[in-house]
């Protein structure tokens, strides 16, 4: 007992001193900085989509660093893939950090863990790649610059329907992911709609490496297409396993495997697999000015490596935010809210984007193949 | 369900419960003779698939000499964390153990990574073509990977017995586990046994995790959490202490993991509950497990 009120007495003192020695920090700090928070996955399951995006952000930050004649301050802080982290993250970036804006996150659920803390604080957050309607459902403070998944559901239902000419289709489903689940569900909504018939539905969870038996009972009922709203590591197992199964069916994804790591794990097994993603990519054969400028700028400040969708999103937030911060004249919360609400035409880089009554950017959906073991832009489709 | 289907599913089985049960010997083989769950087990299995992941990559070793230096490497790595983090605490009650298992697993898992970073990594370099590519029997298709991993899973599990029951380190080892301070008095290194055991479950670990990553080829720092815990299960189910039990309770949960998706299709997302469901039961029905009835005789 008198060990553990010691014990106790010392963590008191510790903390009592933290806040004492703590320099004293206020938005007054230091009046001539706009602060744009960025919270991305840098660690964890979402490295490899949160780096990319964020080196988005850094180029359109180096393009336009500042506005309102003052300079911008950029903070990047990692959610680490995880949702409790998430909030953290951008409870940090408020309270600490005085943020006027924030751009992020790659993942709906790190989205919308981030997207309460940031509603509750009156403080405007702009999504990235995050695609599940709820992230801004009945949300005054999240905008994104993506469409959202019933959209990309149905985009990839159209093109396995037109394109790949299928009658039936199979969804092998992560249930633990708002993304997942809900893409899929849009498909089949859409799919069944319009005609085609959903002949299997499996899940799994995430963690799980396992796929042989779900994939055995879809080859069993033969589908023209296999639907696999995964992330790219999952989706990069689930078609080397299938294809060592002897299925013979397409495969199609979402924009969680737009990713060139895809191609490393899959190797063979993902040839000919497509996927609906942001309309952008270094080797689309039409490109307006906006993807042509992104793409010159990109390939002078990251020499080794190619620009691709999700780097486009991060460019597109940030570039969103300054654009609101212009035309609303201020740099206070409250007017970038208001300015971003009214977004109309916004030349980004993945399509003309025009924000809409659910906070949501209305644009087309582009599919990418992978042919020859590289990923090629194939289309740009506009669900109907 | 057609025949073809079943059998295809007994394949897909046969090689995930091997692989279970490979690394649920480990945790049978430290629980016998230190009454202790190592809970880094799977991240030792983790680790393993680095190693000759980097042994081919970076080292440019052949095939055969990187799985040798793999097996050894993860076995030393083994005792270095027997050395570390429970030697110290062998009088201290047996919850410090754990706790300090628990610790040494989040460890383990943050270091790699900080090491190797959170991207998942291809394991294709270490994939032998031999052994993937696909064979087509009527409407069966398996790999030899597939018939591969359970032969060589049982090879090993009948090396251990064999050695459990043929050699005297093996014999020293049965003796710690029913008493260890008899065991001391009578003259046996009681240290080096311990150190000979985790070096043991750790190479049979890194056997497991070699073939692991050769049929799941995508690796990740977080890998070894889900296999972990599985085998685990598969431990307590086999009747914890015992290695043919622990085999045996892989097999039985690899065959139940597959056959809930095979026969439920629809209750596919549930399987790891089943897994979990499983545990409890046996828990409640048979709590020392399907081998483990003989309390005396661990190991």
């Amino acid at each position: 007992m008198k060990k553990a009120l010691i014990a106790l007495a010392v963590v008191i003192i510790i903390f009592a001193g933290w806040f004492v020695m703590k320099p004293a920090s206020g938005p007054s700090a230091n009046a001539d900085t706009i602060k744009i928070g960025v919270y991305l996955p840098i660690t964890g399951g979402n490295a490899v989509g949160g780096g990319l995006e964020l080196d988005g952000v850094k180029l359109a930050y180096e393009e336009q660093k500042e506005v309102l004649g003052k300079k911008i301050e950029l903070v990047v802080v990692d959610n680490k893939s995880d949702k409790v982290e998430a909030a953290n993250a951008v409870k940090r970036l408020i309270s600490k950090e005085k943020v006027n804006a924030i751009v992020g996150t790659y993942g709906s659920s790190l989205a919308m863990a981030g997207g309460d803390v940031a509603e509750k604080n009156g403080i405007p957050m702009v999504g990235t790649s995050c695609t599940n309607p709820m992230v801004t459902q009945g949300k005054k403070y999240s905008f994104r610059v993506a469409f959202i998944d019933p959209f990309q559901g149905a985009g990839a239902s159209q093109y396995a329907l037109d394109e790949l000419k299928a009658k039936t289709a199979a969804c092998l489903i992560e249930v633990t992911t708002d993304y997942s689940v809900g893409l899929a569900s849009f498909f089949e909504d859409h799919f069944t709609k319009n005609g085609g018939k959903i002949v299997a539905k499996l899940n799994y969870q995430s963690g799980d490496q396992d796929f042989t038996a779900q994939l055995t009972e879809i080859i069993s009922k033969n589908p023209d297409v296999l639907y696999i709203p995964a992330n790219f590591a999952e989706a990069a197992i689930i078609m080397r396993q299938a294809r060592e199964l002897g299925a013979k069916f397409e495969i199609l994804g979402g924009d969680a495997t737009d990713n060139p790591e895809i191609v490393k794990i899959a190797g063979k097994a993902c040839e000919g697999y497509s996927f609906t993603t942001f309309a952008y990519a270094p080797e689309m054969p039409e490109m307006n000015e906006t993807q042509k400028a992104f793409t010159e700028s990109w390939k002078k400040l990251y020499k080794d490596k190619l620009p691709n969708a999700l780097a486009a999103c991060g460019y597109d937030a940030y570039s969103i935010i300054i654009d609101a911060i212009k035309r609303a004249g201020s740099a206070e919360p409250e007017k970038i809210q208001e300015a971003l609400a009214k977004t109309v035409d916004f030349p980004g880089v993945t399509g003309k984007t025009t924000i809409n009554a659910t906070h949501d950017a209305e644009k087309s959906i582009g599919i990418m193949r992978i042919v020859n073991g590289e990923r090629k832009f194939y289309k740009v489709v506009d669900p109907k | 369900m057609s025949f073809a289907m079943f059998i295809q599913h007994v394949f897909n089985a046969l090689s995930l419960g091997s692989l279970y049960g490979l690394i649920a010997i480990g945790y049978t083989m430290v629980y016998g003779i230190l009454r202790l769950i190592n809970f880094a087990h799977g991240d030792i299995f983790m680790v393993s698939t680095y190693i000759v992941l980097f042994c081919v990559t970076l080292f440019h070793l052949p095939w055969g000499l990187a799985v040798l230096v793999t097996i050894a490497g993860t076995a030393l790595f083994g005792v270095i964390i027997d050395r570390i983090a429970y030697r110290p605490l062998r009088s201290a009650p047996r919850i410090s153990a754990l706790i300090s298992a628990i610790g040494v697993s989040f460890f383990i898992e943050n270091v790699c990574i900080v090491l190797f970073t959170g991207v998942p990594r291809s394991m294709d370099a270490v994939r032998n073509e031999l052994l993937v590519r696909t064979i087509k029997l009527g409407s069966i298709s398996i790999t030899p990977l597939a018939i591969f991993v359970p032969v060589c899973s049982f090879l090993l599990v009948a090396g251990l017995i064999w050695m459990l029951y043929k050699t005297k380190p093996g014999l020293a080892m049965r003796a710690i586990s029913k008493d260890i301070e008899t065991t001391r008095l009578m003259g046996v290194k009681v240290d080096s046994i311990i150190a000979l055991t985790f070096a043991i479950g750790s190479g049979l670990a890194a056997a497991a995790g070699i073939m692991w990553g050769m049929r799941y080829p995508q690796i990740n720092p977080f890998m070894g959490v889900m296999p972990g815990f599985k085998a685990f299960i598969a431990a307590v189910f086999g009747g914890i202490g015992s290695v043919q039990g622990a085999m045996a309770g892989g097999l039985i949960l690899g065959f139940v993991e597959i056959m809930i998706v095979a026969f439920f299709p629809e209750l596919s997302g549930y399987r790891d509950a089943f897994a979990f469901v499983l545990l409890i039961l046996v828990l409640f029905v048979r709590p020392t497990g399907l081998f483990g009835e003989e309390l005396e005789d661990k190991i």
